[in-house]
Formats: structure tokens, sequence, C-alpha cells
């Protein structure tokens, strides 16, 4: 603070350090001490799936990097021009003027191919990096109270990705991305009502027309990412309120964060992750093609390629209109296409059941404490084995969305792939539930084995009487706190239906639903009861009983 | 004249006759040489369709009768011909192995010479496509750039973009273009072999037929360039989006872990 009173204490100590004179000036400002007060020693706990959302977070700001340089040469534009540049197949071939550009930043442009890979890549590595941080966070619970917010964050992150490399894909103009463009066009049309509408508006007239590679463009390059910029500043910022979560260990609380400072640990550490995420990336980019749009050729609506299909991420929605029932009513001179309509409705269901999931978890159990220790998977039976069944029903849409080339490249009938779809779309989820159930509760009983009687040492005694054992050796106090610190929920039961004057209350539908679900989750048959101290001891004192 | 009676009966005279004389045969024998070889050639035609009935009836027969008539079990071959032989027999296809959904592309068991004797006799039995010469499918003037128009509009709905192949329904496919010859790209054009619907000159001309080969030859061959990398199959999005997942994700998630396991240490005091 520069006022007249402070100035010539100042000039007694004589002047300070540069840096200090310039940290100075900025805490006048911007306050920048307090700040950095409050966060620098931030603690952070240690383990390699907690960088998954850095992955997420670098690649994101990778692909606005190189974004930024692509659209320096790129024409967003559905003009037709005649191609003279240097790729000599397209040589003399009609183009749209953001076709034609895209060849430009592939043979034309310095480093312009290699960016536009190391683009792309990105993006397909940012939504898979998505996917899997939001597997980590399910199947640990880390989505509980307080982060149900932070949760609905990183989900629309998620949906967002998704049509932000939509949109991206469909830029180029190319044979591929028309195909993909026509598609979506395709399902908006399937909407009831006011499909044709939104169709028409989109694209300014009948498809494909001359407006939407600018529109999308503009969604593209502006809207959709300057939500998600803002998304990721939100996000970030919650994950700092919150503080992070931890895995559960002696010394670890639900009020207590154990691990390392942000400064200088988590800054390095950091820092060297974005160039080591950089490296990668900008490595995968310069060994494999993406996208190569000058052998797929420019858009014709007249014209397809087989093995048309959207990147990765797009692929399940691809598989469910695959597989689906060529339905369709037609009644008073409208077609209702329901083999487009279905698929649309359950591609928003598959995504919007990952976005309730933590509210209607939290409403089962009842708890409303908030959870800073995390869940092992396997002491959740019955919520892993749901992300697992989801998961299952993920992939088998996926194999859908891929099935031409799962019929060329493994020798077998396209029909019976979509079949097998079909069919395991309903019937895998169910076999992964059940599979997975038993798997978490085979582990628990091991942990419970494990408690009781110690580690399987790998020694065989012989006793004097001519009997063979294992020596078990006992776990060390730090390793039973970690397999027994859990808690496990009682299923949650109706209040008593009479009350103190004998009067019976009406038992509401949603409470008996509540019930029934919560004896799902935590009644008989979903967990190992986890030993008591009481067994613990009984049976070490009664040694060598196994 | 005088000269040449003064020396009649010069010693070497008749070594001059001679000479003369078998120039004379030497120039008549050319003369009519060339009806004698097209005589010749006739006579090759037909050794060859004699020594192709014969392997057609032992590699053929079974299946598409003893005179190409055709039967319940292969079509008849009457008028398919000597480009759709050449193609078929050459390219492996035929003899078939296995009734099955297609006749896949396998080892070639005939020489050419053998091939080409077989496609003689079957071009006998009715006039239908013939078999190119290296002039018509040989990639010099064509129009690259309008092969590869004319393969989207008319190729890549089945064989994919560049030629990568692709599935149809039941377990019939398009197959791979990639190291298939100009020659047999063009009789498959030509023929419409299994699946394929055919390309006779009157839908698609021999220039364009050429255009095609040659965009195959430049987009998918060991010769084409791959100016981004590994091509990954050049089979779209679902190759990139593994390749993401395996190599791209799962490095850095090894990274990650690498990054985890190394941290600053407390002091132990």
């Amino acid at each position: 603070m520069s006022n007249t009173t402070t100035a010539p204490a100042d000039e007694q100590r004589g002047k300070a350090p540069a840096g200090e004179r310039v940290a100075d000036w900025a805490d006048g400002r911007l306050g920048i001490y307090s700040l950095a007060k409050a966060n620098l020693r931030k603690v952070f706990p240690d383990h390699w799936s907690f960088m998954l959302g850095e992955i997420c977070l670098y690649s994101f700001i990778i692909i606005i990097l190189t974004g930024v340089y692509l659209t320096l040469f790129f024409h967003p534009s559905m003009n037709e021009v005649e191609y003279h540049g240097v790729y000599a197949p397209m040589q003399g071939v009609l183009m749209s003027e953001a076709y034609a550009s895209t060849l430009d930043i592939s043979f034309e442009v310095r480093g312009g191919l290699l960016i536009r890979q190391i683009h792309h890549w990105a993006a397909l590595i940012f939504l898979a990096g998505m996917f899997v941080h939001m597997m980590r966070v399910f199947f640990t619970g880390a989505f509980r109270k307080p982060r149900e917010i932070n949760w609905l964050f990183g989900f629309l992150l998620f949906v967002l990705g998704m049509f932000t490399g939509f949109t991206g894909y469909s830029l180029p103009d190319d044979l591929l991305s028309g195909t993909g463009v026509r598609f979506t066009q395709g399902a908006i049309l399937s909407v009831p009502i006011v499909g044709t509408y939104i169709s028409m508006f989109l694209f300014g007239g009948e498809f494909p027309g001359t407006d939407f590679v600018a529109r999308f463009y503009s969604i593209h390059i502006l809207l959709l990412p300057g939500i998600m910029l803002g998304l990721v500043v939100a996000h970030l910022i919650l994950v700092f309120y919150h503080k992070h979560t931890q895995f559960p260990g002696p010394g670890r609380t639900e009020k207590n964060v154990v691990g390392m400072p942000l400064m200088p640990v988590y800054m390095a550490k950091a820092g060297g992750f974005f160039f080591l995420v950089f490296g990668v990336i900008a490595a995968v980019a310069a060994i494999a093609t993406i996208n190569p749009i000058w052998t797929i050729g420019p858009y014709r609506p007249d014209m397809v390629g087989t093995g048309a299909q959207p990147d990765w991420y797009m692929g399940f929605a691809e598989g469910l209109v695959r597989v689906m029932p060529g339905w369709e009513i037609n009644l008073w001179g409208h077609t209702l296409v329901l083999g487009v309509f279905i698929p649309l409705v359950v591609f928003g269901l598959v995504l919007g059941a990952m976005a309730v999931y933590p509210f209607i978890e939290s409403w089962i159990t009842g708890d409303k404490r908030e959870h800073h220790l995390l869940d092992r998977p396997r002491n959740a039976p019955t919520r892993t084995a749901l992300g697992v069944a989801w998961i299952t029903m993920y992939m088998i849409t996926l194999v859908g969305g891929g099935n031409d080339l799962w019929a060329t490249h493994f020798h077998l009938s396209i029909n019976a792939i979509t079949w097998f779809v079909r069919i395991g779309f309903f019937a895998g989820p169910v076999i992964a539930f059940i599979v997975t159930k038993r798997i978490c509760l085979g582990l628990q009983r091991r942990d419970a084995e494990k408690v009781l009687h110690g580690r399987e040492s790998g020694i065989i005694k012989r006793l004097p009487h001519g009997e063979f054992i294992e020596v078990h050796e006992p776990l060390s106090q730090e390793q039973l706190h970690t397999l027994t610190q859990h808690e496990q929920y009682k299923p949650v039961e109706i209040g008593p239906t009479v009350d103190e004057n004998g009067v019976e209350r009406k038992v509401k539908g949603g409470e008996k639903l509540r019930a029934k679900l919560s004896q799902a989750y935590f009644g008989e048959g979903t967990q190992i009861p986890k030993p008591t101290a009481e067994e613990y001891k009984e049976i070490q004192e009664g040694h060598g009983h196994h | 004249m005088k000269k040449l009676s003064a020396r009649r009966r010069h010693p070497l005279a008749a070594f001059v006759v001679l000479l003369l004389a078998l120039a004379a045969t030497g120039g008549l024998y050319t003369a009519f040489a060339p009806a004698d070889k097209a005589q010749a050639e006739e006579t090759a035609q037909s050794l060859a369709i004699e020594e192709g009935k014969k392997l057609y009836a032992v590699g053929c027969s079974s299946c598409h009768g003893t005179g190409g008539q055709g039967s319940s079990d292969g079509p008849s071959l009457v008028g398919v011909g000597s480009a759709a032989v050449d193609f078929q027999v050459g390219t492996g296809r035929m003899p078939l192995q296995q009734p099955g959904a297609q006749a896949p592309r396998k080892k070639v068991i005939y020489t050419q010479a053998e091939i080409d004797q077989m496609a003689a006799y079957i071009a006998s039995l009715g006039a239908g496509p013939t078999t190119p010469t290296a002039k018509q499918y040989s990639p010099e003037g064509a129009d690259i750039a309008n092969g590869g128009t004319l393969f989207r509009n008319n190729c890549a709905q089945c064989h994919n973009f560049t030629g990568e192949g692709g599935a149809l329904t039941n377990g019939k496919y398009a197959p791979d273009l990639t190291d298939v010859s100009p020659k047999h790209i063009y009789e498959a054009m030509q023929t419409g072999p299994q699946n394929m619907p055919s390309f006779p000159d009157t839908v698609l001309p021999e220039q364009e037929k050429k255009d095609v080969v040659a965009y195959l030859q430049t987009v998918n061959s060991d010769k084409s360039e791959n100016p981004g990398g590994l091509k990954l199959g050049g089979i779209g999005p679902v190759a990139e989006g593994l390749f993401a997942w395996i190599f791209g994700l799962g490095t850095l998630i090894a990274v990650a872990i690498w990054v985890a396991a190394r941290t600053a240490k407390a002091k132990k005091s």
C-alpha cells in the first residue's frame, strides 16, 4: 500500500530485491499473498489414479493450443472450389473451401499435418481420459456428498466433449464426416413433430445446404469450448474447495488429507506431467495417421464409403442405431421412425443414467454425511456391479457400432454380430452385474479371511503328530485398519406404520420403493459382514485353529 | 551385258546364281510367312482350347458341368468370357475349396499358361469380356483424380474409401484391394465377380476403368505414400479409437503411475 505514511519506512529499509518488489506490486493490486498463503501449501494425496483428471486437463489445453493454430488456416466455407494444390490425386476435383483448406493444412502449411494430428489424437485421448477418470470417481464413490455437483460438471464436460469432438470431426467436410453429419441429421429428423423444424433451422434449409460448416465452426471453436473452459475452471475450483479425496489407510480420516503440498511438490509434478502428456500425444501424432481426409475425398451427398464410423466416443450411438430393427409407424400421413428415434432416446438415457446416479444412491442410502475417504470398489458390491453393467452395455453397443469391421476382421457374419449385440445389450449387463457382485463378495471374504487368520506365508510346517499346516502371518495393525475401516450400511426400513396412538399411517410408494432398493443394495447377500474385534481376539487366542 | 556374258563361265558364277536364288526364295518366304503364322496361331488357339478343355474337365466340370452349362453347384460359364476365367482362377478363387458365403482369394494353383488355355476354352463357348491387354490397365495416361471420384461414387460403398474392403450381409464381403494386380481389378470391373455388379464398357468406358485402376495404384499399394505416418489399416475411426485408447491413454496411464511412484520423501529424523 503506497500511502505517504508508509513510504519513509520503505526508504529506511533500503531497496528490496526485484522479485519481492514485483510481488509486492502485484499483491497491492491482486491480493496474491493471501491467495498464495491459503493455497500454496494445500495438500494433495498421492495416487496414480488421481492424475487421470490431469491427463484430461492437459489434453484439453493441448487441444486449445493446436486448435488456435488450425483456425489460422482453416476456411469454414462451403463455397465450391476446384483443387489445384500439391496433392496430385485431388487435382481438379470440385470440393468445398473447407475441404480444400484442410488439404492445404495437411500438405502446404508448415507443421500443419502434425498439428492437425496432435489436435485430433488429443481429442480422442481427452475423451478416453474423461471416461477413465469418471470410472475412477464412480468406482471409488468419490461422487458422494459433497461432490455431487462436481460430478455433474464432469459429466457435462464429457457430454460437451463428445459434441465438440463431433462438430470438429464434421468441419473438414470430407466424405466420412459428411456421412456422419447426414447420420446426425437423420437422427434429428426422427424426433416427432419438432425434428423437421430443428433440422431446417440447423442446416439453414435442406441438407446439406451451404451453411453447416460455418455454423459448426462457431459451435466448435467458440460456443462449446467456451462453456467447457468455464466448467473446467469451476471443476478445479470445486476440487480445491472440497479438498481431494483419499484412499483409506492409517492416519487418514474424513477430516484430514494426507499427502504432499502443492508447492513445491505438486507444482513440479503437475508441471512436469503436462510436458509428459504433451510429449506422448505429440509422439502418437508423429507416428500414426489420424483421419487422412486426403484419401477419403470431399463430401458429396450422392457418395458414401463403407466403414463410415464416428470417432470412438460416438461409437455407442452408432451401434444403437445399427442394431435397432428398422421399425416405423405411418399414421395420418406422418412417419414415426422408431428405428432411429428409439436409439436416440436410449442414447440420452444411457448418458443420463451417469448424471443422476449420485443422487439416486444418496437417496437410497439416506446418508447425509460428507465423504472424503474413498471406498474400495469391493466394499460397495452393488454400486461396482452396476458400474460394470453400464460399461458392459456401453462396450457391447460399441461393438455394434463397428459391426462391419468385426465381420471383416474376424471372418464373421455381420448379421450374427448384430444379433449378438441385440441380445447382449439386454443380457450382457445382467450377467456382468451378477459376476461382478460375486467377485466383490469373494474379495470381501478374502479380506475377512486375511484379517482373522493372517496372510498366507507359503511356509509349510509339520506338526509332531504328522499333520501339515501352512503358517499364516498375522497382519500389521495398519493393514488390519485398512481392511476393516469401511462402514457397512444397513438396509433402510420402512418406519413404524402405526403411530403411538395406534393409528395406521399411509406408507407412500416412494418410501416402499426406497426400502426395496435399499434391501437390494445392502440387504442379504450383498455384503460379507466384516470381522469384529471380538472375533479377531477369539481367533488370535485360540491360535492354530484354522 | 557383254561384261556379264563374258563372265558367265567364271568359276564363281554358280555361287552368285545360287545366292540370287536363295535371296529370291527367302523374299518369297517372308512374303508368305504372315499367312503361315496366322495359320499357326489358329492351330495354337485350337490347341489351347483343346488343352483348356482337358484342364476344365478335371478341375471345373464337377460343378460347372461337362460343357460349361452349369449345374446346381455352379453357374453356367457360357458367355462369361476369358476375363472372368482369368480373374477367378488367376486370383485363386476358383477352383472352389468349399461351398460358403463367398469364394475367398487363395493360392493360385494353375500356371498363367494353363489359365490362358482354360480361358480360351471358356471363351470358345460364347462371346464375353476378353482378358485386357497390359496397355488397357496400365496407369499411363490415366486421370487419377477422375479415378478417385469414380471410385468414391461406384466402389467405396462396399470397398471403403481407398479399397480396404468392407462387410456385406451374412458373411459376404467386398475384398481388400490393397495388393490386387491392376489386371485383376480391371477384370473384376468387366465381369462383376460374385456379389459385385459388373461395369461393362457401356457403363464405365475403358478410359475410366484405367482411371480407377490408376487411382487405386496411387492411394492403396506398396508405392502409395502415407504422409501422416502409420496407416492403421486405413479403416477409419474404429482403428484410430483403439489406437488412442491403447497407445495414447495406455502410455499416459503408465506415465502417471511412474510419476506417482516417484514422490518426495519426508526426511526421517
